[in-house]
């Protein structure tokens, strides 16, 4: 008697995405769908889809969607769940989304500590429009518009932003993860599901960092691009739970 | 009968959104508006609602679209520079078929200009204020008692044609203390929009999703949502022309056309011209969107002069010629900066205009 | 018995499962999909032991795993 012990979640539309081939949004977007399963709430939550390749977002989850303006997710998220407290509200960003045009609603929302969950995918570059630097590009990183590589002398450091909203005094729940290896993910699911457990018992902000490839525009395939992310991305920005409400 | 009560324009706007049934208010601090976020600071909360001052007028704008697309009833109030940072979200708004109200307390400009009253902001009122084809329904209340009828009006119209509302009221309006008499409601009005089970986002429960997205990457489908808006705004055009008509019933020498508190001040302008022998008629629109060309064009064919009277460098007076089709000659006058013409100023420049 | 399933059409051949499997069950199809995909397919179902890491992996919810009789849990998921 066969018993089926991985198949696709109920919040997640049968659709097949649009993302490139081994695209770690559709790690992420199924890791979101299991958690609202299993936590049973699927029937109350509204997502609020970002500008950026998970444009379409709201095609792919069988929940409400809002689509925000590039950056606004977490005022769109604010406005519904401050007239609507019973209802889960996320919102899901990349890095060009939440790191770049979208700082100010970022930071403030986190600082109000208003009870959403922001699911935040860094994969160091600006994927829809073609490969830019993003506020996360690593140094001497190319993309399109550091064709010599990121020159931090010219443009900065990268930004870690879970480090950022972690020194804010508001009690939130703030992690990073990655998805590049099997055992990430599921610790990547465990501080996912554990932030919309926070939400749903009305506790504070609630924040994941997902690291996550890009093969397209880093220009490898998509197995490379795990390698790369560990080689590159993961000394400096370290995976780890920054902060929890209980810390008084 | 309601109960009547000397009330300063800022707070009566925000008592008049709370008897519309408004729980929602966003809000951001900008002179000469902020006394209306200081009263519903203290007022939302007293009637179980949602008060939140957001990070800067572009977040709140985004609230503003969260909160109405969750069937809230919800509004805002800003001033000139607030408003064109709130401009790329009325697009949003616009886009997505959201009632929203949004009160534009006018200050001079442009650029950071001064916090005195003006009414320079009628060309980014009445042609959107954003990127796109789109319309939003502009009211111009000329005094405090019209503001808060205004007020009401306007959740009205923003439920019936799912579309954002903007009253502009000069800087003064805002400021000044005027008799209000507030209307009582028979039964309290819902916070929710109607009709908002429909289509608002509220959690899938036993149904499909419900999507408020704007983006539309297929041509046709664009086309089409554009069409719909179009037709819209045609029944808008057809159906919510509002204005006010002064000694316009006979043949005139000169038709003022004026709004809000300027308005007022003409009306003293036009006792001393009658006094003077000049027959001179107002048109008051009240709505500047969608705008009273059709009985301008009436009223031009037997004026012989027609004078755009405004708090600005000439931008009600684009839209007085497009109504005037030519029938009459056609002039401006005004000023920046927050100055104020006195009734006589208007007297004077009417007359040179006459001897031209 | 574990049983991998790929549903070949959802497959953008993005070989994650492939390199994930700790069995070496799947490999690259030499033929495409209705998208042009070369597609994963088990090449060694006995030595499927229900982990479900393919399943965890693969960014397009294409793969489905059964199991009859006793599954030992590798991972909480």
């Amino acid at each position: 008697m066969a018993v089926t012990v991985f198949k696709k979640p109920e919040a997640l539309s049968s659709a097949i995405t649009h993302y490139c081939p081994g695209c770690t949004h559709g790690i992420i977007h199924r890791l979101v769908a299991e958690s609202l399963d299993e936590l049973g709430l699927r029937e109350r939550t509204v997502g609020v889809a970002p500008v950026g390749c998970a444009v379409l977002a709201y095609n792919y989850f069988n929940v409400d969607f809002q689509e925000a303006a590039h950056g606004r997710a977490p005022a769109m998220a604010t406005g519904l769940k401050r007239t609507r407290p019973n209802l889960i509200v996320f919102t899901y960003q990349g890095d060009g989304d939440l790191a770049s045009i979208g700082t100010g609603e970022i930071l403030h929302a986190a600082n109000r500590g208003e009870k959403i969950t922001v699911v935040f995918v860094n994969n160091a570059i600006y994927g829809m429009t073609g490969g830019q630097l993003a506020p996360t590009t690593m140094p001497k990183q190319v993309t399109t518009t550091t064709p010599a590589g990121r020159d931090v002398s010219e443009v900065g450091m990268p930004m870690r932003v879970s480090e950022l909203l972690a020194t804010l005094r508001t009690p939130s729940y703030i992690a990073r993860v990655a998805v590049h290896r099997p055992r990430h993910v599921v610790e990547a699911k465990r501080c996912l599901k554990k932030a919309f457990a926070y939400q749903a018992a009305g506790r504070c902000f609630t924040l994941v960092e997902f690291l996550s490839t890009c093969p397209t525009n880093w220009g490898l395939t998509p197995t490379d691009s795990l390698h790369w992310l560990e080689r590159n991305m993961l000394d400096y920005y370290p995976l780890g739970e920054f902060k929890s409400p209980e810390e008084a | 009968m309601g109960k009547k009560v000397l009330m300063k324009g800022n707070e009566a706007i925000g008592e008049a959104a709370i008897l519309a049934g408004c729980r929602a208010y966003f809000c951001y601090p900008i002179t000469p508006q902020t006394e209306v976020a200081e009263y519903l600071a203290k007022r939302m909360p007293e009637v179980g609602g949602v008060f939140l001052q957001g990070e800067s007028e572009v977040a709140v704008g985004y609230m503003l679209f969260g909160a109405a697309a969750g069937g809230s009833k919800v509004f805002s109030t800003s001033s000139s520079p607030g408003i064109s940072l709130m401009s790329e979200a009325l697009s949003y708004i616009a886009c997505a078929e959201l009632p929203v109200v949004l009160v534009n307390v006018m200050r001079n400009g442009p650029g950071l200009g001064g916090i005195l009253p003006a009414q320079a902001d009628y060309h980014q009122a009445t042609r959107g204020g954003g990127h796109g084809d789109y319309k939003v329904i502009v009211l111009a209340p000329a005094t405090v008692q019209e503001a808060v009828d205004h007020m009401l009006l306007g959740f009205e119209l923003a439920e019936k044609h799912r579309n954002p509302v903007m009253l502009v009221a000069d800087g003064m309006i805002g400021q000044m203390m005027e008799p209000v008499e507030l209307p009582e409601a028979d039964t309290p009005r819902s916070p929710l929009t109607p009709g908002h089970e429909d289509w608002a986002t509220v959690g899938a429960r036993g149904r499909g999703q419900h999507l408020v997205k704007t983006l539309f990457l297929n041509p046709d489908a664009a086309f089409a949502h554009n069409q719909k808006l179009r037709a819209k705004y045609d029944r808008i055009e057809a159906e919510e022309v509002r204005y006010e008509e002064v000694g316009t019933d006979r043949d005139l020498d000169v038709l003022i056309v004026s709004f809000g508190t300027m308005a007022r001040i003409c009306k003293t302008s036009m006792a001393t011209l009658e006094e003077r022998g000049v027959r001179t008629g107002m048109m008051r629109p009240i709505s500047l969107y969608p705008f009273p060309y059709a009985r301008l064009r009436e009223l031009a064919a037997r004026a012989r002069l027609v004078v755009s009277v405004e708090l600005s460098m000439g931008q009600l007076v684009d839209d007085v010629r497009m109504g005037v089709e030519g029938k009459a000659p056609v002039r401006w006058y005004g000023k920046a900066g927050g100055l104020v013409p006195t009734p006589q100023e208007v007297v004077d420049a009417v007359t040179a205009m006459r001897r031209e | 018995m574990s049983k991998v399933t790929v549903e070949k059409d959802r497959c953008k051949g993005c070989g994650l499962c492939v390199a994930a499997c700790p069995q070496k069950v799947l490999e690259m199809s030499q033929d495409i999909n209705l998208k042009g995909y070369f597609f994963a397919k088990p090449v060694r179902p006995r030595h499927c032991i229900g982990c479900r890491i393919c399943g965890v992996t693969c960014p397009d919810v294409a793969i489905t795993v059964a199991v009859n009789g006793t599954l030992y849990h590798h991972f909480a998921y």
